[in-house]
């Protein structure tokens, strides 16, 4: 059993972001960079899962430049066996699942964050799953080994559902796989020093988006505190100064 | 607002494996100690159980190699470890601290190799707890002085006298003992719980480090077989280089306390205001706080390149010694400082700044006083030794 966790390199959420270029280009400088909460969760459940018997192997794949290895090696660090980078700028979903359809064709089960906390593309797990015809799960919470099959809990409005459904799986994961993300080990990042980090050049494809543009949301306004005693004053600056009323 | 200011990008000076462990330490930090600490401290107890987490994360003797189950990280990775753990509490840290540079370390460095295989792992796991007794009731900053000494049985050794102040001695399944042989040398001993006529009992009501166990080690006629001695210490540099090694990592840790002082001082005086204005906008805490980072950035500056240097091993004691006092004065002044920032709420455990003082005026005694530090760097310049 092999297990493929992609990993997207992310901006901390905590970072404040800014555009260049007249808005056509994120301002990296500064930017502290992080794996993708949802990879991170589903690495740590693959790690779970090897932890209890039945994995051989954990992959992580990134598509991205040199910079992205410092994640990669955090992903080591928290337990995968060996990590590979697709050597290209990854600017759209579709180009980043053909990419990584060239490296998942061998593992029995691919986990895919839901969505990556930069462009919430929520795209690459289901177009990967479609490249390489395998099955594909949508919103999972919760991964289990059984005997062939894979046991899945799904969110769904309102409640969970339970599935069972045979491999090669993409699993596209939400929070809930894991209660909380690895925190890597001393041990764990001394190891990942000697694992192996491996380079692939990238395949031929489109891009089929293209950007255009971004905006940043409005700033928020100061919001207005208003004693508990004066509610009528609510009313009156939603009538007059909101005029929702 | 950063969560650990930076003002000179020593960021940059780090690598990339030092970042990952930095993040680690400090999510673990984040998890396991900042939401306890303040009950732990308020209760004076000791949170025992964090000892198996530290041991988890890899906490205890980082820069020990593998083979010995540490992780065989440098001196900057140490550092940074004992900034972040000592961000959530001085106590905290002081179990690591001692744990790894006052336990492993002189097992590691004078032990034989039967000693290091039989207990180094453990200690990493925290599995074992390890303590260090060097303090006695009459000889603290002159150790030299000590009369705790063992005499030689043939099959044994007898150990006798008592040690005092000495870092989780409650809880120690192992101490390192420092006691004076029939010619009078100072040897380290292995000495486990459990040997008859050896008791630890807690020193109650501290004011300081309430979340960090202290107590004595009372040596009764005690039998240590001679397998326990520690082959390769003689004389006070056993224990010195010990307290080298502690003191180094003292020096990066309190930049620790500091900066979360400084940071919660610098939040709270732009959200309290005061005569129609946030209290940041008047000059006298602008000062305050200017000062505050200053003196943070001299401190991480000073740590940075005593690491680079004790990584070559070339840091000599004096230089330590030296980072030490500055680095914890700094922290201890941050603290008062910060905490009139807070005003009457400085002085509540609703923040952690009145923890972080109290705490310091144990590190600024301990692993060697201001004092002394300051006649070692007197000493170094001028070649007179004005303690003795
Ligand atoms: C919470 C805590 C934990 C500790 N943990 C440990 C531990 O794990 N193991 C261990 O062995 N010890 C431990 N200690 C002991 C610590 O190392 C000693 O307290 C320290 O060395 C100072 O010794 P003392 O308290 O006897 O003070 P003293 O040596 O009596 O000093 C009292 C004052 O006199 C000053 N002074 C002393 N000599 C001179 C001189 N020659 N010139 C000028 N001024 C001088 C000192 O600077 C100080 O201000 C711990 C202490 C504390 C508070």
């Amino acid at each position: 059993m092999k297990i493929l966790v992609l990993i997207s390199n992310v901006p901390d959420t905590t970072t404040k972001i800014r555009f260049t270029g007249d808005n056509t280009a994120f301002d990296d400088s500064g930017v502290q960079w992080i794996i993708n909460p949802w990879d991170e969760l589903a690495l740590t459940r693959a790690v779970e899962l090897k932890e209890a018997g039945g994995v051989d192997k954990i992959t992580v794949a990134n598509v991205g430049e040199k910079s992205t290895e410092a994640t990669l090696r955090k992903a080591l660090a928290v337990g995968a066996d060996d990590a590979i980078r697709i050597d290209t700028t990854a600017n759209d979903a579709f180009y980043v699942a053909a990419q990584l359809a060239e490296v998942a064709k061998d593992y029995d089960l691919i986990l895919a964050g839901i969505e990556a906390s930069d462009y919430n593309g929520n795209a690459v797990g289901g177009m990967l799953a479609e490249m390489l015809d395998f099955n594909s799960v949508s919103a999972v919470s919760g991964i289990e080994l059984e005997e062939s099959n894979f046991k899945i809990t799904r969110e769904v409005d309102g409640g969970s559902q339970v599935i069972s459904i045979g491999g090669p799986l993409v699993a596209i994961v939400q929070k809930g796989i894991a209660k909380e993300p690895r925190i890597p080990a001393m041990r764990g990042i001394m190891m990942a020093r000697k694992k192996p980090l491996s380079t692939k050049e990238p395949v031929e494809g489109v891009n089929k988006t293209q950007m255009i543009s971004f905006e940043l949301p409005p700033p928020k306004t100061a919001c207005k505190l208003i004693d508990e005693e004066n509610a009528n004053e609510v009313i009156t600056l939603l009538h007059e100064e909101a005029k929702v009323l | 607002m950063k969560l650990f200011p930076d003002y000179f990008i020593i960021d940059d000076l780090l690598s990339n494996e030092q970042k990952i462990i930095r993040e680690s330490i400090r999510e673990w930090v984040n998890r396991s100690v900042i939401p306890i600490i303040d009950k732990a401290a308020q209760d004076h107890v000791f949170p025992k159980h964090l000892i198996r987490e530290m041991g988890e994360i890899g906490a205890f003797g980082p820069y020990i190699p593998e083979k010995y189950g540490g992780a065989g990280l440098d001196q900057i990775s140490y550092g940074i470890i004992m900034t972040e753990l000592e961000r959530g509490d001085s106590g905290i840290r002081s179990a690591a601290s001692v744990q790894s540079s006052l336990v492993m370390y002189p097992i590691y460095t004078f032990g034989s190799e039967d000693q290091k295989m039989k207990y180094l792992p453990r200690l990493a796991s925290g599995e074992l707890i390890g303590c260090f007794g060097l303090t006695e009731p009459n000889h603290g900053s002159d150790p030299g002085g000590m009369l705790t000494h063992i005499e030689d049985k043939g099959d044994y050794f007898l150990l006798n006298g008592s040690k005092m102040w000495i870092t989780n001695s409650p809880v120690a399944d192992i101490a390192i003992v420092w006691a004076k042989d029939d010619n009078n040398v100072v040897r380290g001993l292995i000495v486990e719980k459990g040997m008859k006529g050896f008791t630890a009992p807690e020193t109650l009501k501290k004011w300081s480090l309430r979340a960090s166990i202290t107590g004595e080690l009372v040596f009764d006629n005690v039998e240590v077989p001679k397998e326990n001695i520690l082959p390769n210490a003689q004389g006070l540099k056993g224990p010195l280089k010990c307290l080298n090694s502690a003191r180094y990592g003292i020096s990066w840790g309190v930049i620790g306390a500091a900066v979360d002082c400084y940071n919660t001082a610098l939040k709270y005086s732009l959200e309290r205001k005061q005569f129609g204005k946030p209290i940041a906008s008047f000059q006298l805490q602008q000062k305050k706080l200017a000062e505050m980072i200053t003196e943070i950035t001299k401190a991480q500056l000073m740590a940075w390149r005593l690491g680079t240097l004790k990584n070559d091993d070339k840091a000599t004691p004096s230089q330590i010694s030296m980072a030490k006092r500055n680095n914890v004065d700094m922290a201890l002044n941050i603290a008062r400082q910060s905490r009139q920032i807070l005003g009457a709420m400085g002085i509540t455990g609703d923040f952690p700044i009145m923890r972080h003082m109290m705490n310091l005026e144990s590190v600024i005694t301990y692993e060697g006083t201001h004092d002394i530090h300051l006649l070692i760097t007197g000493l170094d310049i001028t070649g007179i030794a004005a303690f003795e």
